[in-house]
């Protein structure tokens, strides 16, 4: 489903030049929930970005779905990124200023559907989670684990291929955590999902079918 | 789609309410000051009472003589001799208007001073402006050939002269001077319609000057009214011919320009024009300049403004990038956001304009001036809410597209 082929990101200032990311390469297979583990600063999300297409690798190649994404276009990498990927962050990311409906209905806007097909599909979703009763709230009057509900509905919403996941319980308690833990296995085994999950916390990462351990850029496991 | 756009431009508004108040005073304020400006030259430029058949009329207001050699020249207007002797032997025109410009003369009326502008006319006059007679009716070519002090006045005279009497024909109404009966009221005419703005009409045989003096220069304008709009070029061609032939009567000029324009190229060649060139052009783009340099100012400061609240967003830009949406999408979120920033911007300002139009109307600064903000004004507003709008959310919304996502979702 994805791969990456001698993956470099390097950062360039004028005086410094950092290696975040060092050759790596990786296979993930569709319906695969990989996880992907390391201290801070070793590229952990500098990979899963570039994984997402939402940042360049200085060298080497990244494959989605058997296509070859290097020659896309703005508008392509953009489409390509809203009919297969979703995204979960740390800190949700969501829109404060639209209730959670709106937002979860974010990824659909930049589709041809109609307004009716987004509202279903958005309900559908926040269903999936458990939120079909806060589609009026505003995330500020929601907690941290509603929060990261909506941010994974919003994921879902558009029926994405693969999920990628920063940290998504990063900043949960445990009991939360396992929540939304569960919901992404859930996710995985029903509906196949590729997922591909950056975390600090060995429990959460023992649960998916496979860890890759990075230090200073480079793979160790 | 919109929708969100537009709950999201309401919220960012709801946001930071100063930043609100800022942005909107200056958009409410500067369609305001358009708004009025455009209702105002809407007023002069366009068909407006007694002035209603400008698309069959030609106004000839203008001689100018050149000394080509020396490359000095002298303007002024028609004389009522080249308008009789000359501009009368036409044959498309139906009707021929001719009337003096106005001059000012002062009446007392229970020892209080009025000021009377007055001109004099011929009989066509009253039939090529639409004149809307509230008592009596105008005089005659026979009044006129005879040389009667008889008068048309404005009501606004009649009020100022007379007080509140029901009828003012018949009365006298003494200026320069002299003493004309009343024989006709009209309803009053804005100081803009500079043709055919007065206070008092009077036959132009009545006039105290030498009307009958042998120049082409004088103090007179004419209004050719062809029979109908097609026959405006035609009446143009005549007009053109016939002062091809007119000898120029003075000897120290060796060319003469003597145009019959249409209403907007006659008010261009009256503002910036000469003989050689209408004005069209010059004044447009004059107008158009300054109405871009007063947009300007407010434009930037709404620019930097906008660039600090997108900047604000900037987790929103790399959220609704990673989810698929393309630089050229988040231009056009931030263009239509700033729009209709912009359009309840324009939505005060109309309130605002229709509150100083009104004002200017009840204070009667320029009298009859009747301002109105009819269709083409709201139009032309709309326009400008328009070009305000995507010229202050063009340039922040190109450079927020340009964010880098990793960058705008860390921020």
């Amino acid at each position: 489903m994805i791969r990456l082929q001698n993956i470099e990101k390097v950062y360039r200032t004028d005086t410094v030049e950092t290696l975040a990311v060092n050759g790596i390469s990786l296979d993930i297979a569709q319906g695969e929930f990989l996880s992907i583990m390391g201290p801070s600063g070793c590229g952990k999300s500098t990979l899963l970005n570039i994984m997402g297409l939402l940042d360049e690798p200085s060298k080497g190649s990244v494959r989605i779905d058997n296509q070859d994404i290097s020659h896309f276009s703005d508008r392509k990498l953009a489409s390509f990124r809203n009919q297969k990927l979703g995204f979960i962050f740390q800190s949700y990311h969501l829109i404060n200023d639209l209730q959670v409906v709106d937002n979860v209905e974010l990824p659909l806007l930049y589709r041809n559907s109609t307004a009716k097909e987004r509202r279903r599909l958005a309900e559908a979703a926040l269903e999936k989670v458990g939120l079909s009763n806060r589609l009026k709230h505003f995330p500020t009057q929601l907690s941290g684990g509603q929060r990261q509900r909506v941010a994974i509905a919003r994921a879902i919403v558009g029926s994405p291929q693969i999920i990628l996941a920063d940290e998504p319980t990063g900043n949960l308690d445990s009991v939360m955590g396992n929540e939304i833990m569960d919901i992404l296995i859930n996710l995985n085994q029903r509906e196949g999902t590729t997922i591909v999950m950056v975390t600090h916390d060995e429990n959460m990462a023992h649960k998916t079918h496979r860890l890759v351990r990075l230090f200073d850029g480079s793979q160790v496991q | 789609m919109f929708k969100n756009y537009f709950k999201i431009a309401i919220a960012v508004l709801k946001r930071r309410k100063f930043f609100t108040f800022i942005s909107l005073f200056g958009i409410s304020f500067t369609l305001t000051v358009l708004m009025v400006a455009t209702a105002f030259v809407n007023k002069v430029v366009s068909s407006d009472y007694p002035d209603l058949k400008r698309d069959r009329c030609l106004y000839v207001n203008r001689v100018e003589m050149r000394n080509t050699k020396e490359g000095w020249y002298n303007q002024s207007s028609p004389s009522y001799y080249l308008a009789e002797h000359y501009i009368s032997t036409l044959k498309v025109p139906q009707k021929i208007s001719i009337s003096s410009f106005s001059r000012r003369t002062n009446a007392y009326v229970n020892d209080k001073k009025i000021f009377i502008e007055y001109q004099f006319t011929n009989a066509d006059y009253w039939t090529v402006g639409d004149f809307i007679f509230l008592e009596g009716k105008p005089y005659t070519q026979q009044q006129i050939s005879n040389a009667e002090r008889v008068a048309v006045i404005s009501e606004s005279t009649k009020k100022a002269y007379f007080g509140d009497v029901p009828v003012a024909v018949g009365k006298y109404i003494e200026a320069d001077n002299v003493s004309y009966r009343v024989i006709g009221v009209v309803k009053g005419v804005s100081k803009t319609m500079q043709v055919y703005y007065a206070d008092l009409y009077l036959p132009y045989t009545v006039s105290k000057t030498d009307y009958k003096r042998k120049s082409l220069m004088g103090d007179y304008k004419v209004i050719l009214l062809a029979g109908t709009k097609a026959d405006v070029s035609r009446m143009k061609q005549e007009f053109n011919a016939m002062i091809a032939k007119v000898p120029i009567d003075n000897k120290q000029y060796d060319k003469m320009y003597i145009h019959a324009d249409g209403a907007f190229e006659d008010l261009c060649r009256r503002m910036v024009g000469d003989g050689l060139n209408s004005g069209v052009f010059k004044l447009v783009s004059l107008v158009g300049l300054v109405v871009f340099l007063f947009l300007l100012l407010p434009t930037i400061n709404l620019v930097n403004i906008n660039i600090t609240r997108i900047m604000e967003r900037s987790s929103e830009i790399g959220v609704r990038k990673a989810f698929g949406a393309s630089s050229r999408t988040l231009v056009y979120q931030f263009i239509v956001e700033n729009l209709i920033l912009t359009f309840i911007g324009g939505g005060i300002g109309l309130i605002f304009s229709i509150l100083v139009i009104y004002q200017i109307n009840a204070l009667e600064l320029i009298p009859n001036l009747d301002l109105r903000l009819n269709v083409s004004v709201l139009l032309y507003s709309l326009l400008a809410c328009l070009f305000f709008g995507l010229l202050s959310g063009v340039y922040p919304a190109w450079r927020m597209s340009r964010l880098n996502v990793v960058r705008a979702l860390k921020s």
